[in-house]
């Protein structure tokens, strides 16, 4: 035991420990078993070493109200620990992917029409609250091992608006296929189209209204998984959401602002 | 070996799992806290007039080593953000860190160190904590909620089994804590505010304030959202909690506190919905995040999403608003402290909702940072905004966060932890021009990825600053000397000792007659050169008097009065020479 209290002095210690580790190449017998958990532990939590020193607090799991509460062992209580996700979270995770990235694609106009400082700021944060949010979406999906893409991506799916044109096949034959957007509260294509085509107060009202209506849409999905109270469950995913729901609204709320203030003479300067 | 070991314990996160490596983030002129090196608990560390001393990390139960090992993509149920350490309460020599696992409490023992000496089971996010009495009160937000503190979530679509709301703990017995009461909301619990009774002391009043979605009606009677006059949205809770059946604790209002004050309009605020085109459904200020109430005031300042507002409480049951800030460089508004004097509110910008790395070089600084507003006749008004002076990297998540006041008399001066920005310590006596005076940062817990972390909280009480850190546990701090703030003024500060802190609960500070703090005054007088040499050599003789115990009633009371006059005649920092006068006068022998 002492060469193991050696071994926790220098674990306290931090990165210096580490270090030691790799240069002694520390071996324990076969036999050796407890011990050397107990050195692994001690080396990789080095916490577990302060709280089976000090007297170790206990765990209580009160129950509901009025219930006698249970005592845990910590493994019990990280037991307790799991989260669950939905079939539906994860579409909802694919297809918002996917709603970002016209975000994004949106701002990427900004630049050669217009430079009206309003509406290039709220491009700005855009872009990087969406683009950071994109990877934090992927991440999720990788950690579960599910797939990155929205089945709306696939060729078999070709998202509401063509699946609407098979079932309410007289009406929809009319339309443009462009005019439907990948999903609700996207842009159309050619919605994105006229965009790209305008510049200056053209541009800088199509661009908030185009935005305000991609953001309600962004909201307006969380509504739909939210609608049903076994989707969400997941920790990281209710925190994205909140996230989503603070950050989208409280934007829409500033466009529908800037709309309002638009001045009337649109100088080119502006 | 070293390098795949982090790299496989910080694989478990989500957030880490997505950011390829960039370039190493540019750094902030001359200032330390940028490009640290990373580390779950080696991290680089910089500290400025403030130090750590001591370390707590997260308690065994509420750390995960099968989470933080696990490969991305290894599959299996697992999240780090689950056992995420947030907001935390005070009472004696107890600190409470709520979790998203539940909660821990902390003692500080005859050594002065603080101990783990409970923890409390209870899944469901984001374990906001009061306390009161031996009762805490603990925020349950997430849908996987359980009203039996299960980890199982919830199957079913609607179930009596899930809980989202208020919990109330008892604690009279720390070897069998009961959950006592579960007050279910519609919105759940994302924080949650005591609020004394103005006479009644059997009755205490919780402000809930719930965030995310509207749950059935099935579930809950009486949930339902949309526009109408019995929509769950455009409110709080107000729940009633008679101290001597706390188990009879309920809802009493749903106070409609963004209502236009002329038409009535429930969804008075930031009304948007003026366009036809996509915005068919509003996007009103329709919740508050967080609400700090100042009772002897009758006041309290709420953060509410679209819009920072004032409401008056003298009748806490039934606030009304009365005045509201709205300003375009706010993406959320999250907190809200006042200053002492409850003449100015600072509020809190959590852009990006705290996931979200928003101190980088490209971010605006008047984004994700504090509004420093005053409070004038015609209500809020803004002066300044401040965010940190540094550049965090893309790993690390920061943003304006949860914090309190320290209590330095004739100053005002806010602790906030911002998340992996660090912890923050600024001067808001001029609202317009915030000066950061201490700070405390560790680098990344890795590189090339981010990990969810950082202080959620920082708060001051009774003399430590205390940082709830998301992964690495509780942290403890003592303020040091420096050109910002003396000796003087921090041993003022911890003269101001209280039994009980919900930080978002204010209480007002009422300093002792003490030598500490009229030295506190005394060096701010000096700062500010107000006064003459000699007469400041006099109040020194006198304090040393005081000092060793010996104050002269006659000389101290003609001081008294000498400085009151200067007071009278000074241009400026009355304020300080009238309460150095006070604290005179207060000086009776003894130590």
């Amino acid at each position: 035991m002492t060469i193991l209290h050696r071994f926790m002095f220098f674990e306290v210690t931090g990165k210096y420990l580490r270090i030691r580790m790799n240069a002694s190449n520390i071996t324990f017998s076969k036999e050796d078993t407890i011990l050397r958990r107990l050195f692994l532990l001690l080396t990789f939590f080095p916490h577990v070493l302060s709280a089976a020193n000090a007297q170790s607090a206990p765990i209580f799991q009160p129950g509901a109200p009025g219930s006698a509460p249970t005592e845990l062992s910590a493994d019990d209580s990280v037991a307790l620990s799991t989260s669950v996700h939905t079939p539906e979270d994860t579409r909802f995770m694919q297809d918002m992917i996917l709603h970002h990235g016209q975000a994004v694609e949106m701002v990427a106009l900004i630049d050669e029409r217009t430079r009206y400082a309003p509406v290039v700021l709220t491009g700005e944060r855009i872009t990087s609250a969406q683009s950071f949010e994109i990877e934090m979406m992927r991440g999720w999906l990788r950690a579960r091992n599910e797939s990155l893409d929205s089945p709306l991506l696939a060729p078999h799916d070709h998202g509401m608006g063509h699946k609407k044109k098979h079932d309410m096949h007289m009406e929809e034959m009319a339309h443009d296929p462009d005019d439907h957007p990948l999903m609700h509260g996207m842009l159309s294509a050619n919605q994105m189209k006229a965009l790209a085509a305008s510049n200056g107060r053209q541009f800088d009202l199509l661009f908030l209204k185009g935005m305000i209506q991609h953001h309600q849409g962004a909201l307006d999905m969380v509504d739909m998984l939210m609608a049903d109270e076994r989707n969400g469950q997941d920790p990281e995913l209710s925190e994205f959401l909140s996230a989503v729901v603070a950050d989208q609204s409280a934007e829409i709320l500033r466009m529908q602002h800037l709309i309002k203030t638009y001045p009337a003479t649109a100088k080119d300067e502006r | 070996m070293h390098r795949s070991l982090v790299s496989l314990m910080l694989a478990g996160s989500v957030l880490a799992a997505c950011a390829t490596p960039t370039s190493a983030p540019k750094a902030y002129p001359d200032d330390p806290r940028s490009g640290l090196t990373s580390g779950l608990t080696d991290a680089g560390i910089a500290a400025w007039n403030m130090k750590r001393i001591q370390a707590l990390p997260s308690p065994p139960g509420f750390y995960d080593p099968e989470a933080v090992w696990r490969r991305p993509g290894a599959g299996g149920s697992f999240s780090p953000i689950l056992f995420a350490n947030t907001d935390m309460a005070f009472q004696g020599d107890r600190v409470l860190m709520g979790s998203f696992h539940g909660f821990n409490v902390f003692e500080k023992e005859s050594d002065g160190q603080l101990d783990h000496v409970l923890s409390i089971v209870c899944p469901g996010g984001q374990g906001d904590v009061s306390i009161h009495g031996d009762l805490v009160f603990m925020s349950t937000e997430q849908n996987r909620g359980r009203l039996d503190c299960g980890g199982s979530g919830i199957e079913d679509k609607v179930s009596a089994d899930r809980f989202r709301g208020v919990r109330i703990f008892d604690l009279s017995n720390m070897d069998a804590p009961r959950q006592i009461a579960a007050i279910q909301t519609c919105r759940g619990s994302h924080t949650h505010t005591l609020v004394p009774h103005p006479n009644d002391d059997n009755i205490l009043y919780v402000y809930n304030q719930g965030t995310s979605g509207i749950r059935p009606g099935e579930e809950l009677p009486g949930c339902q959202g949309g526009d109408d006059n019995e929509t769950a949205l455009y409110s709080i809770d107000i729940i009633e909690v008679p101290l001597d059946r706390p188990q009879d604790a309920k809802i009493i209002n749903r106070p409609r506190i963004f209502a236009d004050r002329v038409t009535g309009e429930i969804n008075g605020l930031w009304k948007g919905g003026t366009l036809s085109e996509g915005a068919q459904k509003t996007s009103a200020t329709n919740h508050c995040h967080d609400i700090a109430v100042y009772p002897e005031l009758n006041l309290a300042a709420g953060a509410c999403s679209g819009n920072g507002i004032l409401l008056d409480i003298t009748s806490p049951a039934s606030p009304f608003r009365i005045s509201e800030l709205s300003d375009p460089n706010m993406a959320y508004w999250h907190s809200a402290v006042f200053n002492n004097d409850g003449t100015k509110v600072v509020y809190a910008d959590e852009w990006g909702g705290g996931l979200s790395p928003r101190c980088q070089v490209d971010d605006p600084r008047k984004w994700g940072a504090n509004v420093i507003t005053d409070i004038t006749e015609d209500g809020l008004k803004v002066r300044s905004h401040y965010k940190i002076p540094t550049v965090q990297s893309e790993n690390q998540n920061c943003v304006s966060h949860n914090g309190n006041l320290i209590p330095v008399p004739g100053r005002d001066i806010k602790v906030q932890g911002w998340y992996q920005g660090g912890i923050s310590v600024i001067d808001f006596t001029d609202s317009a021009n915030p000066m950061e005076i201490a700070y405390f940062d560790q680098g990344p817990i890795d590189d090339g990825r981010m990990v969810l972390a950082g202080y959620w909280s920082a708060y001051w009480y009774n003399g430590h600053i205390y940082g709830s850190e998301i992964v690495r546990g509780l942290d403890v701090f003592a303020l040091t000397p420096s050109e910002h703030l003396s000796a003087n003024e921090i041993a003022a500060a911890q003269q101001m000792q209280v039994n009980v802190s919900n930080p978002q609960t204010q209480v007002s500070f009422k300093w002792p007659a003490h030598p500490s703090v009229a030295r506190a005054y005394l060096d701010q007088i000096k700062r500010a050169e107000t006064i003459d040499e000699e007469l400041e050599r006099r109040i020194d003789r006198h304090l040393q008097d005081w000092e060793r115990g010996r104050p002269r009633a006659d000389e101290f009371a003609k001081l008294a009065d000498d400085l009151r006059q200067q007071a009278m005649e000074a241009a400026e920092d009355t304020e300080r020479l009238n309460a150095l006068a006070d604290q005179i006068s207060g000086a009776r022998p003894g130590k």
